[in-house]
């Protein structure tokens, strides 16, 4: 028999096993690969928080590369204009996010489905030319970069014992924590009274109100929770990228990451989103750099493949086989695989009779 | 007997459409109230304009409170539970945690105690607690749904059309159930139905809906005599 409780068990030995192995990571990683997988933490974190809004609460965002680029900029500017260390930026860069996740909750209730994915494309194209109206960085442009010296770890960060204090690995390693705090934070919303309205809310929000839940102010704190997460993603993404920018394409592009990241990993669970980070970070690199130098060997899919405009495509066929292979993500593909295993174990004894006596 | 929900003139509209074109009755203290309906007549928009979803003007007095333009999660807290018509339950939740989320605004400690409760009346809910809603029959989602609204303590339940896509053995368990609760409990009920028969049979008084506005009201023997309600209701 497998057991609910073992279930939980191998959860959760599996994630202690898989934090060990993103702890340990850098120390096998060059600097190259230690920032990729910050980025998929960053990226992870930011689809967790895209998660609460959409999976778990059935508001759809396509603008979420907005409240990202908040964060990135609050924290960026604070540390360039302000000689902040990166810690504490997150914890006016936190809130800020929040307070405009509530700004935007508000209207975006008289909305719903694809009229609310319009309302937030339409941030998403807003928001660069409020950086550039309000931002003045470098040459009067809206792109805030900065130097190494601005980006250092703080004093307190041991240089010498395992290199913690690479600039690299400082960002890694920063990524993680905000990674490993907000996946806890998630698992405890979901789980809580207020996580049991989100769900109440997106599939019956009548039903849910007749039992007292307020929707409306379930909505707007799911909003206000979602922007935190990305916003949190964004100030990371700084100490990776060593810049704050925001184009409309580029923001788009996040917001639309997101979005895969999350439906690839799985809607409405918590790991799906990282795992779909990981996915997405990792076809990108594969396609952009890894493929193209293997093209030689592909003959006559040369011409092809090897057209950089050819990258995008691929992408996008990748993503649409994902979808066609697995329609619920991994955790959902993972979860049907693992109850019919569970399945199949509960009824040997089918094949081996149980003794009488033991 | 002290009245409980006192309705006087209750009109209400789906945007320019008015489907209720004022109706007045009564629902006393542990009294099991039927409305009767045809299609369309506009039942569900009665239990919709007391739970506040929909736009509604004239009076609802509730337990010492007006409730005419009050949001649905504010009348839900003074003590009225609705069973939506059709599947009223959360169906990405387990069993068990669609009844919690029926006790969202309860914070005493009895919570668990209540749920056991309901376990015990309706035993299939307990063999099923943690699959999900969405995996249950639509019996046992309606069962569902009841347990749900009765785990808020309600004082008054409003219930839609329970009978709704239920095999007639388990409508009558559940009719029967009903008829319990009243009777040793004394919740009040106020039920809206198209299976006469079984709703007069639990039912004290009766109202008659046609097309939003209310033609015959009397005990439930009186309508059970009346002819017309015979002929349209009861099929004889
Ligand atoms: N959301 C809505 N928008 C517009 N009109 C509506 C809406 N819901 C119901 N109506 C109309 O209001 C009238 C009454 O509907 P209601 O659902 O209250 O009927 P009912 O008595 O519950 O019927 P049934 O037995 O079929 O459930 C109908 O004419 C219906 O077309
Ligand atoms: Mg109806």
């Amino acid at each position: 028999m497998v057991s609910r409780r073992q279930t939980q068990v191998i959860g959760l030995v599996m994630s202690i096993i898989v934090l060990v192995l993103l702890i340990w990571l850098p120390h096998h990683n060059g600097s190259t690969n230690t920032l990729r997988w910050a980025q998929v933490l960053y990226i992870g974190v930011a689809a967790m928080g895209l998660n609460l809004l959409t999976g778990y609460n059935g508001q759809v965002s396509i603008g979420h590369g907005a409240f990202f680029g908040v964060g990135a900029y609050t924290s960026a500017l604070l540390m360039h204009n302000h000689g902040w260390s990166f810690l504490p930026t997150l914890l006016v860069a936190a809130p800020l996010c929040f307070l405009v996740g509530v700004l935007v909750g508000f209207p975006a209730l008289r909305v719903k489905g694809l009229y609310l994915a319009l309302v937030t494309l339409g941030l998403a194209v807003l928001f660069p030319d409020l950086t550039k109206k309000y931002v003045h960085a470098t040459g009067g442009t809206n792109l805030v970069s900065l130097n190494r010296g601005e980006l250092s770890p703080p004093a307190w960060v041991p240089t010498s014992v395992s290199a913690i204090g690479r600039d690299d690995q400082w960002a890694y390693y920063v990524c993680l924590g905000a990674a490993v705090v907000l996946v806890i934070a998630a698992l405890l919303i979901v789980r809580s009274r207020f996580g049991r309205a989100l769900i109440a809310v997106r599939d019956h929000e009548s039903a849910a109100a007749s039992v007292g839940i307020n929707a409306a102010r379930v909505k707007v704190m799911a909003f206000a929770l979602s922007a935190l997460y990305a916003g949190i993603a964004g100030s990371c993404s700084v100490l990776v990228t060593h810049l704050a920018n925001a184009e409309k394409v580029q923001t788009f592009q996040l917001s639309i990451e997101f979005l895969v990241a999350l439906v690839i990993g799985g809607t409405a669970t918590v790991v799906g989103p990282l795992l779909g980070a990981w996915l997405v970070v990792t076809l990108q690199h594969w396609i952009s750099d890894t493929l193209p130098q293997h093209v030689g060997s592909l003959g006559p899919l040369k011409r092809v493949l090897g057209d950089p405009a050819a990258s995008p495509a691929l992408f996008g066929i990748m993503l649409i086989l994902f979808v066609f292979v697995l329609p619920d993500g991994v955790v959902g593909g993972f979860r049907r695989a693992w109850a019919r295993f569970v399945r199949n174990r509960n009824q040997t004894p089918h094949h081996a009779p149980a003794p009488l006596a033991t | 007997m002290s009245v409980l929900l006192e309705v006087s003139e209750l009109r209400a509209s789906y945007g320019a459409v008015r489907v209720l074109h004022g109706l007045d009755f009564v629902v006393n203290e542990g009294e099991a109230v039927v409305i009767l309906g045809a299609n369309g007549a506009g039942k569900t928009t009665t239990l919709r304009a007391l739970s506040g979803m929909v736009e509604t003007s004239g009076h609802v007095h509730f337990d010492g409170h007006s409730i005419v333009g009050s949001r649905s999660e504010q009348i839900s807290r003074i003590g009225i539970a609705h069973v939506p018509q059709g599947r009223g339950t959360i169906v990405d939740l387990t069993v068990a945690e669609n009844l919690r989320i029926g006790a969202y605004r309860r914070r005493d400690r009895e919570v668990a105690a209540d749920i056991e409760r309901w376990y015990d009346v309706f035993p299939k809910l307990e063999a099923r607690a943690d699959q999900q809603a969405g995996n249950l029959s639509g019996g046992e989602q309606q069962m569902l749904a009841i347990a749900r609204a009765l785990m808020s303590r309600p004082k008054l339940v409003l219930l839609d059309e329970p009978s709704l896509g239920l095999a007639p053995i388990v409508t009558q368990e559940l009719f029967r159930t009903l008829g319990e609760l009243n009777h040793t409990e004394g919740l009040s009920m106020l039920i809206v139905e198209q299976n006469a028969n079984l709703a007069l049979g639990i039912g004290s008084r009766g109202y008659v809906l046609e097309t939003g506005s209310i033609v015959v009201s009397g005990t439930t023997d009186e309508l059970a005599g009346d002819d017309g309600v015979r002929r349209a209701y009861l099929g004889v």
